[in-house]
């Protein structure tokens, strides 16, 4: 789970990591009344999930070809810039390398206290697959986007790799702070935030955190100029204070609908809705698709325990994507048995009155009574064995639909 | 033969009163798995279709003399659940449960440095030796017994490499479900090994998945030592970057992970690619025949 700046810098607070003076405005008044109190030069930030906010673009939310501003970050003197900048930001479509070409809507915005920089650093903690350790990230390169970095000059990341049973150690904090150059004076400083991150980290069971810039302002301070913050969804369950940091705005309406259900769906460019058991499976089934021509207009997981009410409920999201031209349902029936599948299969289609061509490719448990059940349904199903010629004959049915 | 799991198996059941637990361990129990026991806190001294119930895995094996776990509980339980059995020495643990936070997996792992236990998963299918002992939620009637092992991140992708098997004429000697999360106890190489070193499989197929580089590893490991034909596949070749393909583990990100790259590092290593998921067998027997 993703969640904003002004939340993550929230959290981290509490726990100790400095972050700059800020406070949040929904309107451009705010935005004045902010500045304001703030006093000085503030920063206006747009607040959305997508990262390369600085250098994206801010649209007209009624004419997408309109430019209204260069830049969601913008440093400005006085309240009054503080209210114009807010202005147009606000209700308007910031578009960023990673927000994807249909851009954000921005709802909100964080007015904070402008601060002396006299240095910036990365500082990212996330766990390593490698050696299944939390490993602390650092860069002199700050304010870049670390995975250039990472590609082009690895040398400049140092990463230290946090022993579970101990936590951090304020040597590991060392070593980084000696490695990227830091004065003396400076290095307990550093340590102190990285010792607090990590405890955050730990706590929030987050997935990444990620400071970029962490700044060093001309005070000798350091400071988390920017926070992004993702949890590990699998521990919401022991934080259920983080689900009102939650932004549906953010997400694919399919996407939270799919997930009340217990389905695992994400959203695709392609005409050929796909409903698979398994993740493996769902994930292969969009391959083979594409190998044969063919876009998946989604990946979707039933799960293992799919019901005929799941089955519907699977179909109704597919369907309500307007590009699908043509649906592959894919089961390999283990613990799920083909009659079960087939049964919610032919409900749905009735219940939903399914016009577009659908191939079914049931395998596995009962598998002779599922095809039995579609054959004696009366309803149009294309019932194949293989994946291989249900994948074809999804992608020629969708072609032909077109 | 086989690797790790045998007629000699004795699995006990962590979670055997929930709905979960119980289907399976009548399943694994009719399919011949020698399933001696069950735990669940509190319910000791009850049975459950004929099978013993414990308050605890030290006591079960106490008892039982059972070697292996399977636990089904609850994702805020297993960490507890996974230790508990590690701490009463069994040689294998295969955990099935889904969603167990990542931090957790972290923890163990640590905790299990140095003990004589194996973890299989979690979030996996399990373990099977066909016709002799199955742990874990793999449909066994489409699994023969042969000689061709079988490792796989996937569940149901592996039941697509299994019947593929089967239908060639061949059958599996193991066939090993790692799990989908990023932690894991058991990985590629481990298993990669045994096969190797088990001279009762003759032929290895691996299916990997989008995410992490424990495919890449695997291929260096496959230069270095393993002489036996393998065939393999990676599947999320058409996963867009940045996007969770329903497994924790399976993301693209940092442009590291992909699908291109783990083929690239496997056919390097001298395995015989499978495009597709749907041509695992084909392409076995262009590189094994069978005896």
């Amino acid at each position: 789970m993703k969640i904003h700046e002004y939340q993550g810098k929230a959290l981290l607070s509490k726990y100790g990591v400095p972050v700059p003076d800020g406070l949040i405005v929904r309107s451009a008044q705010q935005a004045f009344d902010a500045a304001n109190k703030l006093g000085g030069v503030v920063v206006v930030k747009s607040q959305i999930h997508a990262g390369g906010r600085g250098k994206g673009q801010l649209f007209d939310k009624a004419d997408r070809t309109k430019l209204v501003l260069d830049g969601g970050v913008k440093v400005v003197k006085t309240p009054d810039e503080a209210k114009s900048t807010a202005l147009k930001i606000l209700g308007n479509i910031l578009v960023t390398h990673q927000s994807g070409p249909e851009g954000k809507l921005v709802s909100t915005v964080l007015v904070e206290k402008g601060c002396d920089i006299k240095k910036e650093y990365y500082l990212g903690l996330i766990l390593d697959r490698a050696n299944s350790c939390v490993t602390i990230m650092a860069s002199s390169e700050g304010g870049m986007d670390i995975e250039d970095v990472a590609a082009k000059q690895p040398e400049k990341i140092l990463k230290v790799a946090i022993d579970s049973a101990v936590g951090f150690q304020a040597y590991q904090g060392r070593d980084l702070a000696f490695a990227l150059g830091l004065e003396n004076k400076l290095v307990s400083g550093f340590v102190s935030f990285c010792a607090a991150l990590y405890k955050a980290y730990v706590d929030m069971d987050a997935a990444i955190v990620e400071i970029n810039p962490l700044v060093l302002t001309g005070e000798g301070q350091f400071l988390a100029l920017d926070a992004k913050i993702n949890f590990d969804d699998n521990a919401l369950f022991r934080h259920k204070d983080f689900l009102d940091l939650r932004d549906l705005a953010e997400e694919d309406p399919q996407e939270i609908e799919a997930s009340q259900y217990d389905l695992s769906y994400v959203a695709l460019d392609g005409n050929i809705g796909c409903m698979v058991n398994g993740a493996g499976l769902a994930m292969a089934t969009l391959d083979i698709i594409k190998i044969y021509g063919g876009e998946p207009a989604n990946f979707l997981d039933v799960g293992g325990g799919a019901s005929k009410e799941k089955v519907t409920a699977a179909f109704k999201i597919i369907l309500k994507d307007p590009k699908v031209k043509a649906i592959l349902v894919n089961i390999f029936g283990g613990i799920m048995k083909c009659d079960i599948i087939a049964e919610g299969v032919v409900a749905a289609v009735k219940e939903l009155g399914l016009k577009l061509p659908l191939v079914v490719r049931l395998q596995g448990t009962n598998v002779d009574l599922g095809k039995k059940i579609m054959a004696e349904s009366g309803l149009r199903i294309q019932s194949v064995d293989a994946l291989d010629e249900a994948a074809r004959a999804v992608v020629a049915a969708a072609r032909d639909d077109l | 033969m086989s690797v790790l799991v045998g007629k000699n198996t004795k699995v006990v059941t962590q979670g055997i009163t929930g709905k979960t637990g119980q289907f399976h361990t009548k399943a694994c129990k009719e399919y011949g798995t020698q399933m001696v026991a069950g735990v669940t806190p509190g319910k000791g001294g009850e049975a459950f279709e004929g099978v013993p119930i414990f308050d605890t895995v030290k006591k079960a094996k106490a008892a039982t003399g059972c070697n292996a776990s399977v636990i089904y509980v609850p994702p805020a339980f297993t960490a507890d659940a996974i230790l508990e059995a590690v701490d009463a020495e069994l040689d294998l643990v295969v955990c099935i449960t889904e969603g167990v936070p990542i931090l957790d997996m972290v923890r163990v792992k640590r905790a299990m440095q140095g003990s004589k236990t194996r973890l299989i998963g979690p979030n996996c299918p399990g373990i099977i030796t066909p016709g002799e002992c199955k742990i874990g939620i793999m449909p066994g009637h489409i699994h023969r017994p042969g000689k061709v092992g079988i490792v796989s991140r996937s569940g149901t992708l592996t039941y697509e490499a299994v019947d593929q098997v089967t239908r060639l004429g061949l059958g599996q000697s193991t066939c090993i479900g790692i799990g989908g999360d990023p932690v894991n106890g058991t990985n590629f190489i481990d298993c990669l090994k045994l096969f190797q070193d088990d001279p009762g499989t003759e032929a290895i197929i691996m299916i990997g998945e989008i995410g992490g580089t424990a495919e890449e590893e695997a291929a260096e490991f496959i230069k270095a030592y393993v002489k036996k034909p393998m065939v393999s596949f990676i599947a999320g070749a058409a996963a867009p970057a940045g996007r969770r393909m329903g497994h924790a583990g399976a993301i693209i990100s940092g442009g590291k992970g992909t699908a291109g790259a783990k083929f690239a590092a496997l056919k390097a290593a001298g395995v015989a690619i499978s495009k597709t998921s749907a041509h695992l067998g084909e392409v076995l027997k262009e590189v094994y025949k069978g005896s």
